[in-house]
C-alpha cells in the first residue's frame, strides 16, 4: 500500500486548536470570536475533504510527529476510516457551530467564550482520534475530548448540572484508565501499538484467556460507546445545552467511542483473531442486550432529550454490532451507520434544541400540536425518526440493509430478529412524538413560531442530508466509496 | 580549570554562601535574594557539568583534599546523582526566584536568617546526593534535616511550631536508625566508603549474617521515614502544610526525593540487588508497603479541604509510585522509578508553588473557598490546570511517562495487582484534583478582574508547568541517554 507523507493530518489538528486560542483573546469581541469558530470549521472541512481523493485511491496519508517514548510516537494515518470519522466529524462541527451561536445567543447563555474554546478543543480531539495512527496517539487524543467536553456540559452550573458532569467525568475517566492499561498491555506484548489492517495482536503467543481479559478492559475503555452497562453518563449528560449535546452524540464524543472500538476489534485484534478466538460472536451478542434494553429505556422517559439520548445508546450498538460481525457486508453496515447516524441524530438533536429555545418545551407530552407552528422543524424531526427506524429512504436504511445482510451472511437468526425487533421499538417510540407534533390539539394557544435561521437552516441542510445519502448511498466522493475501501483493507490485511 | 572540582563545588558554594549571606545582609538587605539566586545557579551549572562529565568520560570520583578513598572522603557520581543531582537543584533554583516575594510576605524582617538556613539546606541536599562516603551521607543528612525543621518552624501559624517538634523527633529517631545502620556496618567492614562497602559486605554478611541484616533493617526504616513511606508519613503532612510557602515547595519537590536517591543508593550500590531479591525479600515488602502508600496517600488527600495539606497527602501517594518502581526490581520499572524523582519534583513543586501564590494574593487555603480563583489568577490557575493532569496522568504530560513506566515495570514482574493499584490511584487523583478545578472555574463566581502574583512568583510557576508538558513531550531524550544507562548500572539485568 503506497504510503503518503504530508504534514495535513497534523494540520487538521492543529487548525481548531489554533481557532482556540484565537477564541480567548478575541473574548470581548463576540463577533469575531464566533467568527474564528466558523471559519476554523470550513478551513478544517476543507483540508480533510482534501485527502480524500488520495484516500479513495487506496493510499495512506501518514505524518510522524515526535518520538515521545521509544517506539511510541505521536504519529498520524490517515486510512480510509479515519477519513470516514473526520469527515463526518469536521462535517458536522460546521452545523453545530452555526447552530451554537444561535443557541447561545438566542437564550444570552453565560461563559460564551469557555464555551466556545472547549467546543473547539472538543472537535481537536475528536479529529485527533480519528487520524491517529497507534493506540497511544488516539488515547493521547481520547483523554483531550473528554477534559474538554466537561466543562460543555456542566456548561449551567447548577447542582444538577453538576452531578450530571460528575457522572460524565467519573465514567470517562475511568474508561480512560482502562484504556490506558490495555494500550499498555499491547505495548509490552507486541512492542508497538500501531494500527495494523490485520490486527496488531495475532502471532504473539498470548494466551486466549489473556486476549478475552484485553478485550473486555478495552471495551471498558471505549465507554465512551455508551454499551450498557456503561451508558449512563450519555443520559445524564443531557443537562448540557442542546448544541452540546448534538456534539456529544453526533460529530464527538460517542462516535469517538465507537471509532476506538472498531479501531480495537479491527485493526489491534484484527479480523482473524476476532473470529478465531469466537470473541467476535461474544461481541455481537453482548451489544444485541444494548440494541433492545435501550429502545425500552427510551420509551419511558417523557423527556425528548433523554428519549434521543436512550436512542443513541442503542443505534451506536449497532455500529459495534456490524463490525463485530467480522463479515465485509457487517463492517460495511456498521461503518456506515458512523456517519449516517451522526447526520440523523444531529438533526433530531437540532430539532430538540429549537423546540427548547423557541416553544420553551422539553417534555413530549407538552408538544401538542407544535408541528403546525414549527413545520419545518418537525418535518426535519419525522426524517430524522424514519431514518433511526431505518425507514426508505433515508440514510438509516442503507447501514440496516447492510447490516441485516451481515447476519444472514453470517446465518445468525437471533441477530436478524433483534436487528428486525429494533426498528419496530423505534418506530414504537418516535412515532407518538411526531402523532403528538402533528395530530393533537394544543392545550392553549401557541404563539411562536420557526426557530432563528441559525438554528433553522442547520437542521434542515442535515435533514436534506439524511436523505441524499439515503436515495443515493453510492454516489461519488460519498461515504460508500470511503467505507468500501476500508472494508477491502481490513478484509485482506491491507494488500 | 574551575569544573574539574564541581563535584565539590555544587556543595561548597552554597554552603559558603550560607556563611556569607548574614555578612552581605548587615550591609544591604535586598541584595540577598539575588545573590542567593545566583549562588544556586552556579551550583546548577556545576551540577550540568558533572552530568556532562559522567556521560562523556563515565563516573566521576573527586577525593577530598587529595586522599585517595577508601582512606578519605570521596564524592563518587554516576549517572544516577548526576541525574538527581540536576533535578534537585534545578528545583530549588526556580524556588529561590519565586521565595523573594513570599518570603518578604510571609517573613518579614527574617529574610536573612531564612537564606541563610535555606541555603545550608540546599547544601546538604546536594552533599548527600554526590557524596560516596556513607558517614558522609549520616552528616549531610544531619545538615540537611535541622535546617528543614527550622523552616518549618517559621511558618505563620503557631500551629507550625509544634508541626516542626514533631517532624524534629520523628526525623531523629530515623537518623539514629541511619547512625545505627552505619555503625554496624562499619563494624563487620570497617570501612565506611561506599564502593568499598560493597565488595566487602559478602564476606562480612557471610561471617556475620545478623549484623548485616540488622544493618539493613535498620536502613530500610530509617529511610522509610525519611521519605514519608506510609504509614512512617505522619511527620509529612503538618510540615508541609504549615511551613512558608516557598518551604514547602521547597521540601516537597526535593528532600523526599533525595531521601529516595539515598534509599536506591544504599540498596542497590551497597547491598546488592541480589542480596535484597533472595536473601531479604525486601522488595516484595517494600512494594506492598508502595502500593498501600499510593492508595491510603490518595484516600487521605480526598477527605482534606485545605489545599495544601491535599497537597501533602498527594506527597505521600506519590512516593508509593517512586518506592514501587524501585521495589519492583527490573529495569522498567526502576526507569519509572527514578524519572519519578524528576517528575514528581516538577509537577509538586509547581502545585505547592500555585497554593503559595493562592495564600499570596487571598489567604485562602480551603478548597471550597477558590471558587472565581480561575478568573481573578488565570495564569496559575491554568498552570494548575496543567499539572493537574499530568498528575493524573494525561499524555503527554511527564505524570503519564512515570505512569507508563511503571505500568509496564508491573506488567513485567508479573504483579498484575499493582498495575490495579495505578489505575485505581489515576482515578482517585481525577477525585481530589477535579475539586479543586471545579471550585476554581465553575459555581457562577463572580468574576473580579485579573489580579495576580507578581511576576518574580508567576513565572517559575509557569516555568515549571510549561515543563511538565515539555519534559513529557521530549522524554525521549533523557531516557535514552541518561536513564538507559543509568538503570544498567544499578540494576544489571
Amino acid at each position: 500500500m503506497e504510503t503518503i507523507i504530508t504534514i495535513k493530518p497534523l494540520l487538521a489538528v492543529l487548525i481548531p486548536l489554533i481557532c482556540a486560542v484565537l477564541i480567548i483573546f478575541s473574548s470581548k469581541h463576540p463577533n469575531i470570536r464566533d467568527g474564528w469558530s466558523v471559519a476554523a470549521g470550513v478551513v478544517l472541512f476543507l483540508t480533510v475533504l482534501s485527502m480524500l481523493p488520495d484516500i479513495l485511491a487506496g493510499r495512506v496519508i501518514q505524518f510522524t510527529v515526535i518520538e515521545m517514548l521509544p517506539n511510541l510516537p505521536i504519529k498520524f494515518k490517515v486510512d480510509a476510516f479515519g477519513e470516514l470519522f473526520g469527515l463526518t466529524s469536521s462535517f458536522l462541527w460546521i452545523f453545530t457551530t452555526f447552530y451554537s451561536i444561535g443557541y447561545m445567543r438566542g437564550l444570552k447563555e453565560h461563559a460564551q467564550t469557555r464555551y466556545f474554546f472547549c467546543f473547539s478543543i472538543a472537535i481537536v480531539g475528536a479529529i485527533g482520534i480519528a487520524f491517529s495512527a497507534n493506540l497511544f496517539t488516539l488515547f493521547l487524543f481520547y483523554e483531550v475530548l473528554t477534559v474538554s467536553t466537561y466543562p460543555l456540559v456542566i456548561h449551567n452550573e447548577t447542582p444538577e448540572a453538576m452531578s450530571g458532569g460528575r457522572k460524565y467525568l467519573l465514567y470517562l475517566m475511568t474508561a480512560g484508565i482502562f484504556l490506558f492499561f490495555s494500550v499498555a498491555a499491547v505495548y509490552y506484548y507486541t512492542g508497538t501499538t500501531d494500527f495494523a489492517f490485520n490486527g496488531i495482536l495475532d502471532g504473539h503467543g498470548i494466551p486466549v484467556v489473556m486476549l478475552k481479559i484485553l478485550f473486555i478492559t478495552f471495551m471498558i475503555g471505549s465507554a465512551k460507546a455508551a454499551f450498557m452497562p456503561l451508558h449512563s453518563w450519555l443520559p445524564s449528560a443531557m443537562v448540557a445545552p442542546t448544541p452540546v449535546s448534538a456534539l456529544l452524540h453526533a460529530v464527538a464524543v460517542v462516535k469517538a467511542g465507537v471509532f476506538t472500538a472498531t479501531r480495537v476489534i479491527l485493526y489491534v485484534f484484527g479480523v482473524d483473531l476476532m473470529g478465531e478466538t469466537g470473541i467476535g460472536l461474544m461481541m455481537a451478542y453482548f451489544v444485541c442486550i444494548t440494541i433492545i434494553v435501550a429502545s425500552f429505556y427510551a420509551m419511558t422517559h417523557d423527556n425528548l432529550k433523554k428519549r434521543l439520548a436512550y436512542s443513541t445508546v442503542s443505534q451506536l450498538s449497532y455500529i459495534v454490532l456490524g463490525v463485530s460481525m467480522l463479515t465485509p457486508d457487517g463492517i460495511t453496515g456498521g461503518m456506515l451507520h458512523i456517519p449516517y447516524h451522526a447526520f440523523m441524530k444531529i438533526t433530531l438533536f437540532m430539532c430538540a434544541g429549537a423546540i427548547i429555545v423557541t416553544a420553551k418545551m422539553e417534555n413530549i407530552s407538552e408538544m401538542k400540536g407544535i408541528g403546525r407552528k414549527m413545520p419545518i422543524t418537525m418535518l426535519a424531526f419525522t426524517v430524522g425518526a424514519l431514518g433511526m427506524a431505518g425507514a426508505p429512504p433515508v440514510a438509516g436504511f442503507v447501514s440496516k440493509w447492510f447490516l441485516l445482510l451481515g447476519s444472514v451472511e453470517l446465518n445468525q437468526l437471533p441477530i436478524l430478529i433483534v436487528l428486525l425487533a429494533s426498528a419496530l421499538l423505534n418506530v414504537a417510540y418516535f412515532f407518538p412524538v411526531i402523532y403528538t407534533a402533528f395530530f393533537q390539539k394544543p392545550d392553549k394557544e401557541l404563539t411562536f413560531g420557526e426557530a432563528s435561521p441559525f438554528m433553522l437552516v442547520p437542521l434542515t441542510l442535515t435533514a436534506i442530508g439524511s436523505l441524499i445519502l439515503g436515495i443515493w448511498p453510492d454516489a461519488p466522493y460519498l461515504f460508500l466509496e470511503l467505507v468500501n475501501v476500508a472494508v477491502r483493507n481490513v478484509t485482506t490485511g491491507g494488500i | 580549570m574551575i569544573f574539574d572540582n564541581a563535584p565539590a563545588l555544587v556543595v561548597i558554594f552554597p554552603l559558603i554562601a550560607a556563611i556569607t549571606v548574614p555578612i552581605i545582609g548587615y550591609y544591604n538587605k535586598r541584595l540577598i535574594p539575588y545573590y542567593v539566586t545566583l549562588v544556586i545557579f552556579c551550583s546548577f551549572i556545576f551540577s550540568i557539568s558533572n552530568l556532562r562529565t559522567v556521560m562523556q568520560t563515565g563516573s566521576i570520583s573527586y577525593t577530598m583534599g587529595g586522599w585517595e578513598p577508601p582512606f578519605g572522603i570521596e564524592y563518587a557520581i554516576d549517572y544516577l546523582n548526576g541525574f538527581v543531582s540536576i533535578v534537585v537543584i534545578f528545583i530549588i533554583f526556580i524556588v529561590s526566584i519565586y521565595a523573594k516575594k513570599s518570603v518578604e510576605q510571609e517573613l518579614p524582617g527574617r529574610t536573612i536568617n531564612f537564606y541563610t538556613v535555606f541555603l545550608l539546606l540546599t547544601a546538604g541536599l546536594q552533599g548527600l546526593i554526590v557524596t560516596g562516603d556513607l558517614f558522609n551521607v549520616y552528616v549531610f543528612l544531619e545538615i540537611s534535616s535541622i535546617a528543614a525543621y527550622a523552616l518549618v518552624s517559621v511558618g505563620k501559624s503557631r500551629d507550625a511550631l509544634m508541626a516542626s517538634m514533631n517532624y524534629l523527633i520523628i526525623g531523629t529517631v530515623s537518623a539514629s536508625f541511619i547512625l545505627l545502620g552505619i555503625g554496624y556496618l562499619y563494624m563487620v567492614t570497617g570501612t565506611l566508603n561506599m564502593a568499598d562497602l560493597a565488595d566487602r559486605l559478602p564476606l562480612a554478611f557471610d561471617e556475620r549474617p545478623k549484623v548485616v541484616l540488622a544493618a539493613f533493617a535498620f536502613f530500610l526504616v530509617g529511610f522509610s521515614i525519611k521519605v514519608g513511606l506510609f504509614p512512617l508519613h505522619t511527620w509529612m503532612p503538618d510540615a508541609y502544610s504549615l511551613a512558608p510557602s516557598a518551604v514547602s515547595a521547597m521540601l516537597a519537590s526535593t528532600f523526599t526525593k533525595v531521601a529516595a536517591y539515598v534509599m536506591i543508593r544504599v540498596m542497590f550500590t551497597i547491598f546488592k540487588p541480589d542480596f535484597i531479591i533472595s536473601t531479604v525479600h525486601a522488595h516484595t515488602i517494600l512494594a506492598w508497603l508502595a502500593a498501600i502508600a499510593i492508595i491510603a496517600g490518595s484516600v487521605l488527600a480526598i477527605a482534606q479541604t485545605d489545599f495544601k495539606r491535599m497537597l501533602a497527602y498527594s506527597s505521600v501517594s506519590q512516593i508509593g509510585y517512586i518506592i514501587l518502581g524501585v521495589a519492583l526490581m527490573n529495569q522498567i520499572a526502576m526507569t519509572g522509578g527514578v524519572i519519578h524523582i524528576m517528575n514528581h519534583g516538577i509537577m509538586k513543586a509547581a502545585l505547592f508553588m500555585v497554593a503559595g501564590a493562592i495564600i499570596y494574593k487571598t489567604g485562602i487555603r480551603n478548597i471550597n473557598d477558590f471558587k472565581g480563583i480561575g478568573k481573578t489568577m488565570p495564569y496559575t490557575s491554568a498552570a494548575f490546570t496543567l499539572v493537574a493532569l499530568s498528575m493524573i496522568g494525561i499524555p503527554p504530560t511527564v505524570g503519564f511517562v512515570s505512569k507508563w513506566y511503571l505500568a509496564l515495570g508491573a506488567i513485567e514482574a508479573g504483579m498484575w495487582v499493582f498495575v490495579g493499584v495505578i489505575m485505581l490511584s489515576s482515578l482517585l487523583n481525577i477525585v481530589y484534583f477535579w475539586r479543586v478545578f471545579e471550585n476554581m472555574y465553575f459555581y457562577r463566581a463572580e468574576g473580579g478582574k485579573v489580579d495576580e502574583v507578581p511576576l518574580s512568583m508567576l513565572l517559575p510557576i509557569l516555568i515549571l508547568a510549561a515543563l511538565t508538558f515539555l519534559l513529557g513531550v521530549l522524554a525521549l531524550y533523557p531516557l535514552k541517554e541518561i536513564m538507559a544507562p543509568m538503570v544498567q548500572i544499578i540494576l544489571p539485568g
